[in-house]
This record gives C-alpha cells, structure tokens and sequence, in this order.
C-alpha cells in the first residue's frame, strides 16, 4: 500500500537548494501569494479547488485516505472521525 | 532603569579644516557613520595601508542594545579586523534555536551542525559592546582619522569624488573626498538629501522591545539558545521572542501588533506585566532598555553612485528576524573595502566597484526575500494566511515537512555571490557547495607546527590555496604568482609538515576537512578574493588560466 509522505518534499527540478528551508519557504510564498486580493470566501473557494486539484493529482485514493485523517487528526474529537 | 553599560565619551577634536579653510587637501576615502558598518569598512581599508578619514556626529557608541545577533560570517569578517576574540569572549554563544506554538516546542534547528569551525553559528552580543572593540581597534590604526562630533550637513557627488560638508562645535568645514562611503543608518540623511529613494515594503506590525537584567539566569552559565513562542500562553494570539545577551541581560521582543500605542506600550505599568506574566511573578528582574519598532523590507536600487558608495542599513532594510541587518552590513563592508583599495592603488578599474553593486544588491535581494517570508508567516496578513500558519503549527508536532515550513526566521548565512561577474566558471566537476561566489569554508590547520585556521591565512591579497601534489604543481604556482599583475599569495596545503618553498606559505591539513569542505585532490588548486570568497579553481593549475581569472576578478578583463 502507497504511503503518505510527511517528510519535506518540496524541490524544484536540477535546483539543490543552499538551505534546506528553501524550496518549502518558496512554496508557501506562493501559497500565501495566489490569495492576494481575494476576499475571505474567495479564499474558501481557492482553497477548496486547490484541495481538489492537488488531490485528482495525487489519485491514490489509499494515500488520500490517510491524507484526510492526518488533516483531520487533533482538530475534531476522535470518535466522531471517520 | 538599570544600566549595566557605561556609555564611553569620545573626545572630539578640532579639525585641522577650520585653521585652513583654503587649503583643498584631497582625501582618497571619506566614510561616514561609525556605527559597526562604517567602523569596520574604515578598519579594512586602513588595515590595507590606506588613509581613512571616519565621520560621526556622535561621540559615544549606539545607545540601546539593538544589533544582538553576530552571525558566523560576521565573526570571520571580525576576526580579519582583529576583533573576533574580544566580541567571542565577551559575547554569549549559542547555535540552537526553538520554536514554540503555545507551550509544544515544534521546530529547532542548529546553526552549526558539524565540527571543526573556529567560529560558532551565532553570538550575541549587544551593540555598544561591539561598536566599543571596533572603536579601540580603529583608534589604534593610525592612518585612520576618527572624527566624533562630526556632522555632515551636505554632500555634493562630483564626477572625480564628493564635497562633504561638515558641521562642528567649533563651525563648519569642507571636505574633499575622492570616495565616499556613506553607512549612516536606516535614516541615511546623506542619502535623502541625494534625493535617492528606498523601495520595499511597511509592515504593519509593532513590537516591544525590552532588555531585562535577571538576577537568576534562566539557562546554566554561558549557555543560551534562541527560543521564540507563536500564541504562548503568557501572550496570546502574538509572537515573543528571547534572546541572552551579555552581562546577564535578557532581550525579549513582544509581537503587539499595528493598533497598539508606541508611546503607552514603552511605560513600565505596560512592560512589567507582560514580562511577569512571561518569567513568573517570583523572578526577579530589572528593565534596562525599552523599545518600540516597526519595520521594512527594502532596499535602494543601486548602492554605487559614482564615487558615493551605500553600505549596511542606508543602502538595505529588513525586518529583525533572522538577524540580517547587521550581518548583511558588514558583508557589504567586506565586499568593499578590497575593492576600493584595488581601485586607489590602481590595480583595478574604477568599474570594479559595479561589482560590488551587483554582488551586494543579489545579497540585498536574498535577505529581503528571507526576511519577508518570515515576516509574513509571524505576522499574518489576512485571514487565510493566518490559517495556513496555523495549520502548519498544529502539523508540526507530528509532521518533519511541517516542522520545516515553521519560520520564525532564516537566520544569516552569508550569501554565496554564484552570479558574480567576477567569478571564473567551474571548467571540471566538484561536489560541495564551495561553488566560485561561495565565501571559503573554515577548517582546522597547522601552521608552523602550531594550531590554526584556514581563514586566519586567507583575507589579505588574492591567494592561490594549492593542495601540493609534487614539485611541478608548487613550480606552477610560483609562475602563476610571478606573472600575476596583483598581488597574489601561495597558500600550500599539504598532508604532512615540511618547510614552506621560497615565496609560499605552508599550512598542514592535519584533519583532513580543508581536503573534504573544499572537494579537493593533489594539484587542486582554489583562486580566493581578499574578502575569502571563492573566485575560481581548477583541478591542476595553469598560469594562463590563473592570471585570465585574476583579471576577471579585478574586472581587468583584457
């Protein structure tokens, strides 16, 4: 069974960062970006498609699976999870 | 408050100028500002043989501790100019910081992973105290003329210098100037008055700064690291960050953000709550310094006008966290004073100095780039961007690619100039990271049988580090040296001790880390700059080749 990668995994083909916090700080950047003039429900919104977009990429419905419980891990009381 | 500094006066002198005002003596170089950028680029270039005039409207060192953190670059830099010792010793070293998210400690990192390095990641040292050892060292050069109480009012750029015109207890003069270089601060009034603009950003965010006397350390003796706190519990929904400095005195920074009242936030019945609520109401403490700031990311377009040149935080601004103001400033220091040098002794073009333009604003542009994605994650703009932040705290605890998205500050590193137009491309592999552009690694060394570094014997001219294979590899060398038109030193490293041949300097590389950091093999040779930054190398040496990149790296290209 294909497994959820939590380890830092940001890169950018041929680029060996200096610091290792490069790539992760330079994509976080962009997320932070990519919301700019948006209001807090076209946020939402972004947000939303970009789960979906992200998600059909990765395919895997078991990696997905364990994605969604790690999100949803510690924020909501355990029994009510599913 | 408690005061566990005293403030030297400095006596002001009057300028020859003011009995001969007719007299129109040139100065090669004229620097203004001697806070730590403008002290330690007049230290340079008198160390260098030049006459330095040094311009202060003050007459003591900076008030507040302000500048705290000395990165390892800083220190390197600090132990050219003779004063690494003083501020190590007197400094508090550390190289561990944490990262907490309410009590949950959730990210650390080590500024200096592995052994063998003379310097450590950081030391910190309040300002004055450093501002106080650079002073002594420049006092005690004496071709450096250190002017105090000395205000300039006005310059005025001309194609062959500047005029500076200068205001004194005693009236005003004029100075002629062949170079100038202005470090006056942030608020750079020479730099406003050229009418040059600053572009960048304003956060909207205020913090309080406060410098507390402990009369229990909270970590053992001489140990210290780094912690910084998002939503702590003694200061909800803001960021705190806290920092040993020297003489037992304790920096904390209080996130307050953009509504609060600067001058009601300075007031003890607002400050003391807030650190009792921090230390524990048992913890007995006295306030020494007490700030509010805010801040920008931002820089000026060129630092090079002419024959003015900017440096430290007239030229570049950025936000505290990760400690690259003070540390970029005195790499702009670094970059300089060896060009300026080259230029007035004319073994270089005056376009040399472009170079330090292109290199410097690069460095500029990468700690701005730094410093605002930290920013940006400890003080949230909107929303969503708090979200984010938030949901990468509450990963963190469980997650290492979460752990490593918490920034709470990059902390300097000195910039590796890899699209400098002085470098000379890489013409065969090598791994690592000491790439032409890279400041040179440290190592461990032996030097006449006795312990050392590698920096200690890198940083006057231009050298040639060559890892000696057989004789024709020193012979090749000792050519490259004597057709050079520079100055250029022969550094061997070898394996075992031995007499150094005529011209050279042998170090030994007693624990091999020179030959691992810098990838090398017999007959490896590396071209370094006076600033210790690699400039080119080769895996067997070629006078041609050496004397071609030579004038590349003087912008002397034929």
């Amino acid at each position: 069974m294909s497994t959820l990668n939590t380890q830092p995994n940001f890169s950018a083909p041929g680029v060996t960062p200096l610091h290792a916090y490069m790539p992760g700080d330079q994509f976080y950047e962009q997320l932070i970006h990519s919301h700019q003039g948006l209001s807090d429900e076209q946020s939402r919104l972004v947000n939303a498609r970009l789960i979906l977009l992200l998600a059909n990429h990765i395919g895997d419905l078991a990696v997905l699976q364990q994605a969604l419980a790690a999100a949803r891990a510690g924020v909501a009381p355990k029994e009510t999870s599913t | 408050m408690l005061s566990t500094y005293t403030y030297p006066r400095y006596a002001y002198r009057r300028p020859v100028e003011l009995d001969a005002p007719h007299a129109k003596r040139r100065h090669p170089v004229v620097v203004v500002g001697a806070g730590p950028v403008g002290l330690a680029a007049a230290i340079d270039l008198a160390q260098r043989g030049q006459q330095v005039v040094l311009l202060d409207d003050d007459n003591t060192v900076s008030v507040g501790s302000r500048g705290l953190c000395y990165a390892k670059r800083t220190l390197e830099i600090l132990d050219r100019l003779g004063c690494g010792d003083a501020v190590v010793a007197q400094g508090v070293t550390w190289n561990v910081g944490r990262t907490f998210h309410g009590e949950e400690e959730v990210f650390h990192f080590n500024l200096q992973p592995e052994p063998d390095h003379c310097r450590p990641g950081m030391v910190n040292l309040q300002q004055y105290h450093l501002e106080q050892c650079l002073v002594e060292r420049a006092q005690s050069l004496p071709n450096l003329d250190l002017r105090w109480q000395n205000k300039v009012l006005a310059v005025t750029p001309q194609d062959d210098g500047a005029t500076v015109e200068v205001d004194t207890a005693d009236g005003r003069y004029t100075l002629h100037a062949d170079w100038l270089v202005v470090a006056d601060g942030a608020r750079s009034p020479i730099r406003r008055q050229m009418g040059l603009d600053m572009a960048g950003r304003v956060f909207q965010d205020r913090f309080l700064i406060v410098d507390v006397v402990l009369k229990e350390p909270m970590f053992a003796e001489g140990k210290a690291e780094r912690w910084f706190w998002f939503d702590p519990p003694f200061h909800p929904g803001q960021s705190v960050l806290l920092h040993r400095e020297a003489d037992n005195v304790w920096r904390i920074d209080f996130q307050l953000g953009w509504d609060a009242d600067p001058e009601a936030e300075k007031q003890p019945d607002r400050v003391l709550p807030r650190i009792r609520a921090m230390l524990g109401a048992e913890r007995d403490f006295e306030l020494e310094w007490v700030s509010v700031y805010t801040f920008q990311c931002r820089r000026m377009q060129r630092f090079r006008h002419g024959r003015v040149l900017f440096a430290g935080d007239a030229a570049h601004q950025v936000s505290p966290f990760g400690a690259r103001g003070a540390n970029s400033g005195m790499q702009d220091s670094d970059n300089l004073a060896w060009k300026l040098k080259m230029v007035l002794d004319r073994l270089a073009p005056e376009s040399l100095l472009d170079s330090y333009d292109a290199e410097r604003v690069a460095a500029a542009d990468e700690n701005l780039l730094n410093s605002t994605r930290s920013t940006d994650f400890i003080t949230p703009k909107s929303a969503v961007s708090k979200d984010f932040r938030n949901a990468v705290l509450t990963l963190a605890g469980e997650h290492a690619f979460a752990r490593a998205l918490v920034n709470s500050g990059r902390l300097s590193v000195p910039t590796h100039l890899l699209d400098s137009p002085l470098n000379t491309a890489d013409s065969e592999p090598f791994a690592g990271t000491l790439h032409p552009g890279a400041p040179l690694a440290d190592a461990p060394v032996l030097h006449q049988g006795l312990e050392s570094w590698l920096l200690r014997h890198v940083g006057g001219p231009f050298v040639l580090l060559v890892f000696e294979a057989d004789t024709q590899s020193v012979r090749a060398a000792v050519a490259a040296a004597a057709a050079s038109t520079v100055p250029l030193q022969i550094l061997l490293v070898s394996l075992g001790a031995g007499n150094a041949p005529a011209g050279c300097t042998r170090i030994v590389d007693h624990k091999g880390r020179v030959q691992q950091r810098l990838d090398a093999r017999p007959g490896t040779a590396y071209l370094l700059r006076p600033d210790q930054h690699v400039v080119a190398r080769w895996r067997r040496i070629d006078a041609a080749a050496v004397q071609a990149a030579l004038q590349r790296a003087t912008a002397s290209d034929p």
